[in-house]
């Protein structure tokens, strides 16, 4: 019975971004769609055990979740017809082609994403609907009380119900923009996964994780958008060093990792996607910095690294995204290949004082210059402004070792 | 359909070009707002819409007591005030701020958009 349960419950996550999108599309109320697909799940949690796993799981969910909204819907009408219209819009249409591709999760993620929401709201919604992660979950792995991200995202749906944010890929001309947006979404689960910005786990593989299943999933609906797969090249390229990022409960620098410990397949894939990005000719933030993690993986030791690789894609990144924390990035690379002295130099005019690496990055360069207050100053700075345990440790490690 | 208002922010103390600065501007931005007005007749979207006078012209009554308590000047004190609207009968939310940002590109001002619960 317990293994039967855990089946039914790792099939409904993995369907469940589909099943509430299609119900999403049917009904056109997200409310709606997650209480029938719990009732489906309810559904499957008492057949299943005895009749065994449907050859078409999720057809299976879909099927139940849709025959039980529209119960649900009859009933309401019967109980109140003047309501019926208000309750929920009833559409049983065939949907028209309304953008580039008809996948009911592609306009979801539109949806979730959308820039008329709180930036925080859309991580939420985007988890909560096209993972199918619980809110307990969710508040969970961004450390807020549960009511608090229980209220985020049902203001965020009282939102996109009031204002009616529509449930459809953008048009070809908004696209570009559009999905920018809906990237950042995933990028900034991925990093929330791979640095925790609280004090709880220093890495959430759960986060990251998802962000790729999500991503991937993404890749494959909107196929020929190489910021997609350079987003995913720069996750996988990531993920493949997560083992060896935390050493007795403190972070390891790229430079001190055990290159051994990586993950040789996710690498293979990350290069792969970069020379598929490489081919299409069409660069942008996603797929630079996803070529950069390629420099990074491709040296056997940290030594054989192709540092001034890395400064001439920082050089291209820089020009397309102009901002101070790639100058640091880019900096720290310099500090590679023309030395700390010149590195400091452009660390030192970046507006990042409130900004952990920026601190962590100016106590090494001073450390490796050999100015020792300064950098245990600095090592100060950077521990004060990171909650991440593993970083904080790291930090106290190389400040305690100062003369 | 939906009825949104798109409310225009703008600065509440406007000089004698209203709020832009010159004539030269303000008749550009008279055009372009026309042009934007013709555009939501002819497309369906239009439902109202109007200029307000200056921040400096309203007064607020309260009611809620026996007798009404008449205050002088917007109701509250700020910087940027609405100094005009429209509104707009759209199939969503994307649509909306497509005439916003077009709204707000004739005008030359920032519109907060708004979905109405319902209309009388």
């Amino acid at each position: 019975m317990q293994g039967a349960t855990a089946v039914v419950e790792r099939v409904f996550r993995e369907e469940y971004g589909r099943l509430i999108a299609s119900l999403v599309r049917r009904f056109g109320d997200i409310d709606v769609a997650e209480e029938a697909a719990g009732e489906a799940l309810v559904s499957a949690l008492q057949k299943w055990p005895e009749s065994g796993v449907p050859p078409n799981p999720g057809g299976w969910l879909t099927t139940t979740a849709r025959n039980r909204a529209i119960d649900r819907i009859r009933r309401e009408r019967q109980r109140d017809a003047k309501q019926q219209a208000a309750v929920v819009q009833y559409d049983d249409t065939p949907h028209e082609p309304t953008g580039p591709i008809e996948d009911d999760r592609l306009r979801l993620v539109f949806t979730c994403c959308h820039p008329a929401l709180a930036p925080e709201a859309r991580i939420a919604l985007t988890l909560r609907l096209l993972g199918g992660l619980t809110v307990a979950e969710i508040a969970r792995a961004f450390l807020v009380p549960e009511t608090t991200m229980a209220q985020r995202i049902t203001r965020a749906k009282k939102k996109i119900a009031a204002a009616r944010v529509p449930y459809r890929v953008p048009e070809a001309a908004d696209l570009p923009d559009r999905l920018g947006g809906v990237l950042t979404v995933l990028f900034l689960v991925f990093n929330e996964g791979y640095l925790a910005s609280g004090d709880g786990d220093p890495v959430r593989a759960e986060l990251t994780a998802e962000a790729i299943r999500l991503t991937r999933i993404l890749r494959r609906l909107l196929p020929g958008q190489p910021e997609i797969t350079g987003l995913l090249a720069l996750m996988v390229l990531t993920e493949a060093r997560r083992q060896s990022r935390v050493r007795n409960g403190q972070l390891v620098p790229l430079g001190e990792q055990d290159r051994a410990r990586w993950d040789r397949a996710l690498i293979a894939e990350g290069h792969d996607l970069v020379r598929e990005c490489l081919a299409l000719g069409r660069p942008g933030r996603f797929q630079v910095l996803a070529a950069i993690n390629a420099v990074h993986t491709d040296a056997p030791a940290a030594s054989d690294t192709e540092w001034s690789q890395v400064v001439a894609l920082y050089d291209q990144l820089a020009r397309l995204d102009p901002s101070p924390i790639v100058a640091l990035n880019r900096a720290v690379a310099v500090a590679e290949l023309d030395g700390p002295e010149v590195a400091l130099c452009l660390v030192d005019r970046l507006p990042l004082t409130g900004y952990h690496a920026w601190h962590a990055t100016r106590a090494d360069l001073l450390r490796r210059l050999g100015h020792s207050a300064q950098a245990k100053a600095a090592y100060d700075a950077a521990i004060a402004a990171t909650q991440n345990s593993a970083e904080r440790a790291y930090l106290s490690r190389k400040r305690g070792e100062l003369v | 359909m939906t009825h949104y208002l798109l409310a225009v922010h703008g600065p509440a103390e406007p000089d004698e070009f209203g709020t832009y600065g010159s004539r030269e501007e303000m008749e550009e931005a008279f055009a372009a707002t026309g042009a934007f007005n013709d555009r939501l007749h002819a497309d369906g979207y239009w439902v109202f819409a109007g200029g307000l006078q200056s921040a400096a012209t309203a007064t607020v009554v309260d009611g809620q007591g026996e007798t009404p308590v008449i205050t002088d000047g917007p109701y509250l004190e700020s910087k940027e005030v609405i100094g005009g609207f429209w509104v707009i009968d759209a199939p969503d939310l994307d649509v909306a701020l497509e005439l916003a940002a077009a709204g707000s590109k004739a005008c030359r001002g920032k519109v907060e958009v708004r979905p109405f619960e319902g209309l009388a």
